[in-house]
């Protein structure tokens, strides 16, 4: 299939998933009664202020999670490489487990004090490792890896450390936001993650060649005329943003990251010209999938989105990878 | 203009250093290359050959010294625009790459694109005169990853051509290939030097297609220059003993004539 025909067929897909998604859940909700806005009863009420708002989180999250892989994927010229490889979720979780042990409840601009120190959690961690990259000179690929294994190593026993201190009720509440969830009231979150992810993904889109030649080899990029270590860090540093504001509104949500890329690799070729948009709107789409089947399947309880999105993906990853022989799935 | 050509270098190192972890890798390498020239850089393992390349094309920064391109010292280049000066052959390698060769010589039109554009027809065109040039326009469409490494060390040739550089740095380019592939790559060589005046620097260590094909033996050991000169004066058993350490017979081909350099009987 021509790589346009794929990618016009993830665009109707993905249209599909947003006009269904909201529809769908505890309750089916008739289009009809939505039509004149939030005011015109219960259905309305909840289509509008609750569900499209999820919907619009998770589709932001999805995207921002997907493309962050893929960036990263690319940078590091790693297949394992995930948005949460350089520590940006650990510390994202290290800030929000410290906020929920210490009952800090105020909030600041509307923003809750957890994804307030979330975020803070996740700045450190991109600055933690930037600055041990730095510190050794020339801040290679192979460096900020190693850096962000160490910095998600120590932050992940901080994180146990915490968690053990604390009592039953935090501690469940600590358990339940890293598991990841995207249950929202009202459009603000979803809103405040919009600019961190316009910016986030089209820098990693708008560069698509330069990912394209550091993705085959950084030595041949230079050579080609890429100032790889200027683009390392742009990219290293906004999507750690965009994807430190994903970790912050819904905890670190695991499998989208990794496996959404790959699936788009194996279907659409290793040309991020292509492979940048399909992944933007395929992780959108699949983690708006996977919020409405953990609302619905187990209703009136909802399972943890992120439980559901490793266990539709892992198989339908081993699926495309064990169906299409000879398909190449290097990053 | 001519004249100017004549004068300036393309490449020009002066008092050159480089050091990695606290080994000094160049001391103190000088050197200038003419527009038009093929030069032969030679020496044992470790002598600074390869660095002294990605030095050039700022793979490799921290030196200390000069290099200019064109007169104009490197560091006032952007990348982009020294993209556009010199490119580069790497050392054979394992390079998983999921592209088509057709995809991989493209991608070397980078530095002539403006930012955010796509290739057009015209760097299309380049990359299939490049592709047709090196003599694998019947595997443009196969995946790198499939090419055996003959044919993947021609598309990073084809590569390096579609840039379009007026400097092009080859690190041994055929050293692991067959006399079939390498002489192919000897032949693209010569026509691109002669017809095209393309500035050749060539690192390897086939001495005796050195001397055929270069204009000048440009030697290096231990980080120092140890010979700058023309072939014939490399072909000399001291030279190249003080070279390489090792004792090194010249004989003439028995059907060309042409002096040939064997290595000692009687092993090592």
């Amino acid at each position: 299939m021509k790589r346009v025909t794929i990618l016009g067929l993830t665009v109707l897909v993905t249209a599909a998933v947003l006009v269904a998604a909201p529809l769908l859940g505890l309750e089916t909700i008739d289009p009809r009664q939505v039509a004149g806005g939030a005011g015109a009863g219960p259905e309305a009420r909840i289509f509008w202020s609750l569900r499209v708002p999820r919907v619009m989180l998770g589709f932001l999250a999805g995207a921002a999670l997907s493309v962050g892989g893929l960036t990263f994927q690319a940078l590091f010229r790693n297949a394992l490489a995930t948005p949460y490889t350089l520590g940006v979720s650990s510390g994202a979780a290290l800030g929000a487990t410290l906020a929920i042990r210490l009952g800090a409840a105020f909030s600041l601009l509307g923003i809750p004090a957890v994804s307030l120190a979330a975020f803070a959690g996740a700045l450190l961690a991109v600055a933690l490792v930037y600055g041990l990259a730095r510190a050794r000179r020339g801040c290679s690929a192979n460096i900020m890896l190693l850096a962000g294994v160490a910095v998600n190593f120590s932050f992940a026993s901080l994180i146990l450390l915490v968690h053990y201190t604390s009592d039953a009720a935090a501690s469940f509440n600590i358990l339940r936001w890293l598991m990841g969830r995207l249950d929202t009231v009202g459009p603000d979150e979803a809103l405040r993650l919009l600019p961190l992810v316009v910016v986030g993904g089209f820098v990693a889109l708008a560069l698509h060649r330069e990912l394209n030649l550091m993705s085959v080899d950084e030595e041949l990029a230079v050579s080609r005329g890429v100032d790889v270590d200027r683009y390392r860090v742009i990219l290293f540093v906004t999507t750690s943003v965009m994807v430190g504001g994903v970790v912050a509104a819904c905890g670190p949500i695991g499998f989208v990251g990794m496996m959404v890329p790959h699936v788009c690799r194996l279907l659409i070729g290793p040309d991020h010209r292509w492979l940048g948009p399909m992944s933007l709107l395929a992780g959108g789409a699949f983690l708006v999938a996977c919020d409405v089947l953990a609302r619905m399947l187990a209703a009136p309880a909802e399972l943890p989105v992120g439980v559901l999105t490793a266990l539709l993906g892992g198989p339908f990853f081993l699926w495309l990878l064990v169906g299409r022989r000879g398909a190449a799935c290097d990053a | 203009m001519d004249a100017n050509r004549t004068l300036t270098p393309v490449l020009d190192l002066r008092h050159l250093r480089l050091e990695l972890g606290g080994r000094s890798i160049l001391d103190d390498v000088s050197l200038a290359v003419r527009e038009g020239e093929h030069l032969a850089i030679v020496g044992p393992n470790g002598a600074g050959k390869t660095c002294l390349l990605k030095c050039v094309n700022r793979i490799l920064r921290g030196w200390r010294g000069m290099i200019s391109v064109n007169g104009v010292s490197i560091a006032a280049y952007s990348q982009r625009e020294l993209g556009r000066l010199v490119a580069y052959v790497p050392q054979v390698g394992g390079r998983p790459a999921p592209f088509t060769a057709r995809e991989t010589v493209l991608m070397a039109r980078y530095p002539h694109l403006t930012p955010f554009s796509s290739p057009g027809l015209r760097d299309q065109r380049y990359a299939e005169d490049a592709l047709a040039l090196t003599g694998i326009g019947a595997l443009a469409d196969r995946i790198m990853d499939t090419l055996s490494g003959g044919e993947r060390q021609k598309v990073f040739l084809a590569a390096a051509l579609a840039q379009d550089a007026r400097l092009l740095l080859l690190d041994e380019p055929a050293t692991f290939l067959d006399p079939r592939h390498r002489d192919d790559f000897r032949r693209v060589l010569r026509t691109v030097n002669r017809r095209k005046g393309v500035t050749v620097i060539e690192v390897t260590h086939d001495l005796n297609c050195a001397v055929l094909d270069a204009d000048r033996i440009f030697a290096l050991k231990d980080g120092r220059a140890a010979f700058c000169g023309p072939p014939a004066q490399f072909m000399v058993r001291e030279v190249l003993h003080r070279v390489f350490d090792r004792t090194f017979l010249t004989v003439n081909h028995p059907t060309t004539g042409q002096p040939v350099i064997l290595p000692e009987v009687g092993g090592p």
